[in-house]
């Protein structure tokens, strides 16, 4: 049983125009198990949280706490918080050239567990992982994101996670650009890994449809860097009929 | 960090129609007389990227007193290795020298080392000439010579340090294919200057990789000439600049002759404050060079604040009645968003720069085509890295 707890978090960037606050106080507790939505309008910071949790260096925290299982994880580097069991599926995953996916793979499982996959059963378990996201055998040689499709990339993400085993996932608009048939084939990669490992979810989305296939347990809007309702599942149905309208008017 | 990048100018000098750039790369003066060459200060188009004062003994017109050592893989039948006297030398060297340290080295070599693959010889294991500096001034002049429809791969190793001038002759009858892989892994106190000179026959293909990792300036002159129709020459070439290090290769391709295939690529990673890197690439397809097809790339890595990479494509077309013709050159810093993505995956710092240079090079290093020059060079681009770790973290 884990628990991500992330207490009043204020985030800021730098940009042409000066320094700007982002995240201004979030609150939110993720446990073990459990699926949090985080949906909100374009803009209001969802993936700023993604980013700044993960430990990007664009991202200055200035005030508030992040902590896993009382960890502070704001004092560790972006691989720690990787092998302390946090893991981002982003939204644009990156090119490297030149690194095979499955050079890749077996490079980040050795450094999360801290020892070598065994030969045997690590090939078995990336071909079975492969094989649950519909991805070809091929992929394997190719290079990590290189002259992927959007799809593929969002597959590759949600391989690693499958493998890779975190305790918390914080999924980036996963579904974003993804039409139904591959949504449905990564919502169920989530779907497995939550009933396998019982994986913590934050599900940021702008859209509701990826609801349908991954059902959460809270929904939190997100407007303005902080979150403005919080609610249960029918909070998403509500969106779906309303869209963020009447959170943008207060705003 | 500086970067020049020439790019652009170049682009649009090449794609200006009527305009024509100052001197084609063809007027280039070439010589076996030393005197045909001043001394080069530095302000020379050639040199003008070079640390000239470093290379100055090179200039020098007078005997050299130290030489390599030189140790053959046992030779395969149709394959010779001998002592030729200066002047046969000099008339089987398929183009007089580029510049004057390459003239000094020609004129004061006392002869040269002639490689022969005898006609329709196939030989298929790599044969490798390691040449070990033991300090000193040397001048060398090396000629490689495959008859027709000959086939070789040849690996010259440098090591050990020496104030070291050559001409590397390549002649490639019809139909001939070599795979020459010139490696520059030097003490770090060498200087070397060389240019290598190869004239491709009818339906001869070569293939050329330079590696240069060692030695404090190494300046490293390729070029290659078409003498007959359906012949191609891959260049490749991988370095790895650290502080202190100076590593320049400039390329000429001569298309003179119809329906001949070129393509230059280049990759380089610099680490460390005043490592430098220099690349120059010349392409020139004249007007009887119809049906030609090249391809020129640059890549350069910079991994580290304070390192310079100099790289300048130059395309001359004087026929419109080609297959393709086109450059590249690029020249980033290393990714911190690809950084980032590594280590959002548990991979520590240094492994992900491990795997992002790596990956950098993997294309270059499986054209090499010999296995066990492969692998060593991972191991050497490890070591590599590791190096420019201990510089990161002493500051």
């Amino acid at each position: 049983m884990s628990t991500l707890e992330i207490r009043n978090l204020h985030v800021t960037v730098e940009t042409p125009e000066g320094t700007k606050e982002i995240l201004k106080g979030v609150d939110l507790t993720i446990n073990s198990g459990e699926t949090h939505a985080i949906m909100g309008p374009n803009g209001s910071g969802k993936s700023t949280l993604a980013y700044s949790i993960a430990g990007h260096p664009k991202y200055e925290i200035t005030e508030g706490t992040v902590t896993l299982d009382g960890e502070d994880v704001l004092e560790m580097s972006v691989d720690e918080r990787a092998k302390a069991g946090l893991f981002l599926a982003m939204q644009y995953p990156v090119e490297v050239p030149g690194v095979s996916v499955s050079n890749f793979l077996r490079t980040a499982k050795t450094a999360i567990d801290g020892e070598a996959p065994k030969l045997r059963t690590w090939v078995k378990d990336v071909k079975v992982a492969m094989e649950n996201l519909r991805m070809d055998p091929a992929f394997g040689e190719r290079g990590v994101n290189e002259g992927f499709s959007g799809g593929e990339k969002k597959r590759h993400e949600i391989l690693q996670m499958e493998l890779l085993q975190p305790k918390i996932s914080i999924l980036d608009e996963t579904d974003s650009g993804l039409d139904v048939d591959a949504l449905r084939i990564v919502s169920e990669g989530v779907n497995r890994a939550k009933d396998n490992t019982g994986l913590g979810v934050m599900l940021i989305t702008h859209y509701t449809r990826i609801l349908r296939y991954i059902k959460p347990d809270y929904v939190h809007v997100f407007v303005n860097g902080r979150v403005a309702e919080e609610g249960g599942p029918e909070l998403a149905e509500r969106l779906e009929a309303e869209g963020y309208d009447r959170y943008l008017a207060d705003a | 960090m500086t970067v020049t990048d020439h790019t652009q100018a170049t682009a649009d000098t090449a794609h200006s129609h009527g305009v024509i750039p100052d001197k084609s790369r063809a007027d280039r003066i070439v010589s076996f007389d030393v005197d045909a060459f001043p001394v080069p200060t530095g302000r020379e188009e050639n040199w003008r990227f070079s640390p000239v004062r470093d290379l100055k003994t090179l200039f020098a017109d007078e005997a050299a007193e130290s030489h390599l050592e030189w140790a053959t893989s046992e030779l395969p039948a149709g394959v010779t290795l001998t002592e030729v006297a200066a002047d046969d030398a000099q008339a089987r060297t398929v183009r007089a020298p580029g510049d004057r340290a390459s003239a000094v080295a020609v004129k004061h070599a006392g002869g040269a080392m002639a490689l022969t693959v005898a006609a329709n010889t196939v030989v298929e294991e790599p044969i490798t000439i390691d040449l070990t500096g033991v300090g000193g001034e040397v001048r060398g002049h090396l000629l490689v010579e495959l008859g027709q429809s000959a086939e070789a791969t040849v690996v010259i190793r440098r090591t050990g340090t020496a104030h070291y001038s050559e001409l590397v002759s390549v002649d490639l009858q019809d139909n001939a294919g070599l795979n020459l892989v010139l490696l520059q892994q030097w003490d770090e106190d060498a200087i070397h200057a060389g240019e290598v000179v190869a004239r491709l026959g009818r339906d001869s293909r070569l293939r050329g990789t330079v590696v240069t990792l060692g030695g404090k300036v190494v300046r490293l002159n390729t070029s290659a000439a078409f003498a007959g129709e359906g012949a191609s020459v891959d260049l490749f070439g991988l370095y790895f600049a650290d502080s202190g290090q100076h590593q320049e290769h400039q390329l000429f391709v001569d298309h003179a002759v119809p329906k001949c295939t070129s393509r230059v690529t280049y990759k380089g990673a610099l680490a460390g404050k005043t490592a430098h890197s220099v690349w120059i690439g010349d392409v020139l397809i004249r007007a009887a060079a119809e049906g030609t097809d090249t391809y020129e790339l640059n890549r350069n890595l910079v991994l580290t604040d304070g390192a310079r990479a100099d790289s300048v494509p130059n395309l001359e077309i004087e026929t419109g009645e080609i297959e393709g013709a086109g450059h590249a050159s690029a020249t980033g810093r290393f990714d911190e968003e690809q950084m980032f993505y590594l280590r959002s995956r548990g991979i520590s710092e240094e492994q992900a720069r491990k795997l992002v240079v790596r990956g950098f090079f993997a294309d270059l290093i499986h054209e090499i085509g010999v296995p066990a020059v492969e692998e060593s060079l991972m191991r050497q681009i490890d070591l590599e890295i590791a190096h420019v770790e201990e510089e990161l973290g002493d500051e």
